[in-house]
């Protein structure tokens, strides 16, 4: 268990009428997260999947002790956050570790310029003067916006905000960054754009990156999917078994990646073509294949 | 369209004034202001004409831009003018006396300076703080100006951070307050014709929904700060740190050596001054 950067046994969570959580679960209200065991290793690229409130936000928040849980334990990085003697500057620690990218760009940028904004979180943990610069050049030459350093963060587009945000939190040096539906908001070019960063940071720095997403193409990515349903967690696996699982995902309000529901519909009248194939490519492969062989029912 | 609104009419530029700290500039302007206020002889008057002309200079904003922003307050400038001269009541013989109507030398001198002073006072701290002067680096220099003050338990920092938060989403919300405009528009919504009161009921379909916006945003800010490791001004550090110059002290020293020229104006025995200010003022208008 030394290499799980995050860790939870039986998480569960309800918000009570102003939204915090309460000590009992409550017959009235359902939970909004029941019972979630899941770890995820270092450097884990993951995809988070479910229909609107089943509860992914919630599971989120309760990584980097935005919410506390009724029930159940995190750790992350080998500390219990759910223990009594829990501190605030440990708590500060926890969300410096575990960063969080959100959907609405401008609900999360809060200086009036962009290097400001990016220095916002270091200036919060206190380091040094030439610590936070070094940390704001980099951040923002990770993401591509260096030049806009000085510009004002409302004059940007959706995409260079999102990425604006993004550069906020690597400026932080977290070991996790969860997306939350941060490409929701964006047309095609800076959803590609900040998937992009996201799975650079996988790669080259090892960062764990969470991306809760409705966009299954974003997810097949991923090295792994979680479905998470009303509050369960429903599956966990690779993204070639989950969304082999065309029914199933049908059945909980989701679908599969557009290629491999065209693949399903396919063999499902009986031609013969595997229904586990996920990128574009890889559909591309199948229905080539199949009008090869002219196209022949099985 | 309204987005054009530019708040607090920076211009951007790299003169002498740009390049002070903000602080400095904080401290000349309440210095000035003072000035304006001590100011009641010509001789006075005029020594605040030069401060002010100098400051104009120096930050390089072209007089354009200086008499536009004196331009809203001209009818506020007339009236009061327009008062001081009806209603003064002087010693001698009344200039123009026509009915009930006497204007007497002492209104007209008086409406003069009245005015003269208003225009000083906008101009000058306009051209030291808001032309010249980036709000976030207002906001900054407010901060560590009034930063003693945290000692005796005033929240500075909460105060600066509303501050910064206030500037960073105006264009948001301007934004916003364009969109649902035309939404309600598209919708037939008429904003521009009617009585006052029609225009008053026309406004409501547009606050609610930025008021409830506004309240979605503040609490996804919330969480965002949060999630950056915001906990107020316990142990924090910032990227851009003030600090005073030469160049500063320099007009530190200037500041005071014109307010004490400004002090020692006032309290020099009015029969002096005041018969230096007689000549002077005879001079400048009664000569020519
Ligand atoms: N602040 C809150 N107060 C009360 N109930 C809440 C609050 N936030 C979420 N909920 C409820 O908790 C459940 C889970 O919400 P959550 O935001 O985690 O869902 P989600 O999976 O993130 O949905 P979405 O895809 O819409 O973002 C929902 O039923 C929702 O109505
Ligand atoms: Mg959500």
């Amino acid at each position: 268990m030394e290499n799980c950067i995050i860790k939870n046994e039986n998480l569960s969570f309800v918000y009570d009428d102003e939204g915090t959580s309460v000590s009992a679960v409550s017959a009235v209200i359902p939970p909004a997260l029941d019972d979630v065991t899941v770890s995820i290793k270092k450097g884990e690229y993951i995809a988070v999947l479910g229909h609107n409130g089943s509860g992914k936000s919630t599971f989120a928040k309760l990584l980097n002790m935005i919410l506390k849980p009724i029930n159940g334990r995190v750790y992350i990085d080998g500390k219990d956050i759910t223990c009594e003697e829990f501190t605030e500057d440990e708590m500060f620690e926890v969300r410096s570790k575990v960063g969080m990218v959100f959907q609405n760009p401008d609900n999360q940028l809060v200086a009036t310029v962009v290097e400001e904004d990016v220095a916002f979180g270091p200036e919060n943990l206190g380091l040094p003067r030439a610590e936070i610069r070094k940390r704001v050049d980099e951040a923002l030459d990770v993401v591509g916006m260096a030049e806009y350093a000085n510009h004002a963060p409302h004059k940007l587009s959706g995409g260079q905000k999102q990425r604006v945000a993004i550069a906020g939190i690597i400026a932080m040096k977290p070991k996790v960054i969860i997306f939350d539906e941060s490409t929701a908001m964006l047309d095609p070019l800076g959803r590609r754009e900040v998937l992009e960063i996201m799975e650079k940071l996988n790669r080259e720095d090892n960062i764990t990156v969470i991306n809760i997403t409705h966009y299954m193409e974003e997810a097949a990515r991923a090295d792994r999917v979680l479905i998470i349903n009303d509050g369960k967690l429903l599956l966990d696996g690779s993204p070639r078994e989950i969304f082999s699982k065309v029914d199933f995902l049908h059945s909980i309000g989701l679908e599969s990646p557009q290629g491999t529901e065209l693949l399903f519909e396919l063999s499902s009248l009986g031609y013969d073509v595997p229904t586990d194939a996920i990128s574009e490519d890889e559909c591309y492969d199948a229905l080539k294949t199949l009008l090869g062989k002219g196209g022949k029912l099985a | 369209m309204i987005s054009d609104i530019t708040l607090g009419q920076f211009f951007p530029g790299n003169s002498p004034i740009h390049k002070l700290d903000p602080r400095t500039k904080l401290l000349l302007t309440v210095a000035f202001i003072v000035a304006v206020f001590l100011a009641n002889s010509p001789l006075a008057f005029f020594s605040l004409f030069l401060a002010v002309l100098t400051l104009v200079l120096a930050s390089q904003i072209s007089f354009k831009v200086i008499l536009k922003g004196i331009k809203p307050i001209i009818y506020v400038l007339i009236f009061t003018a327009l008062i001081n001269i009806f209603m003064t009541r002087g010693e001698g013989e009344p200039l123009i006396s026509f009915y009930i109507i006497k204007i007497y030398k002492e209104g007209i001198i008086r409406a003069f300076f009245m005015a003269f002073r208003v225009i000083l006072l906008i101009i000058g701290t306009s051209v030291l703080l808001t032309y010249t002067t980036s709000p976030i680096s207002l906001t900054d220099g407010i901060e560590s100006l009034l930063s003693p003050l945290k000692k005796i338990g005033v929240p500075v920092h909460v105060f600066a951070m509303m501050m910064t938060i206030a500037l960073r989403f105006i264009p948001t919300l301007i934004e916003e307050t364009e969109k649902i405009m035309n939404a309600q528009k598209s919708r037939g919504a008429d904003f521009s014709s009617g009585s006052l009161i029609k225009r008053a009921k026309a406004l409501i379909p547009l606050l609610i929904p930025l008021f409830v916006s506004s309240f979605k945003r503040a609490d996804e800010l919330a969480i965002a700060m949060e999630c950056r490791c915001y906990r107020g001004d316990k142990n924090r550090t910032k990227l851009v740190k003030l600090s005073y110059k030469p160049k500063d002290f320099l007009w530190f020293a200037f500041g005071i050596l014109f307010i004490s020229l400004m002090i020692a104006l006032r309290i020099i025995p009015q029969h002096i001054s005041g018969s230096i200010s007689e000549e002077l003022f005879n001079f400048l208008f009664f000569k020519i």
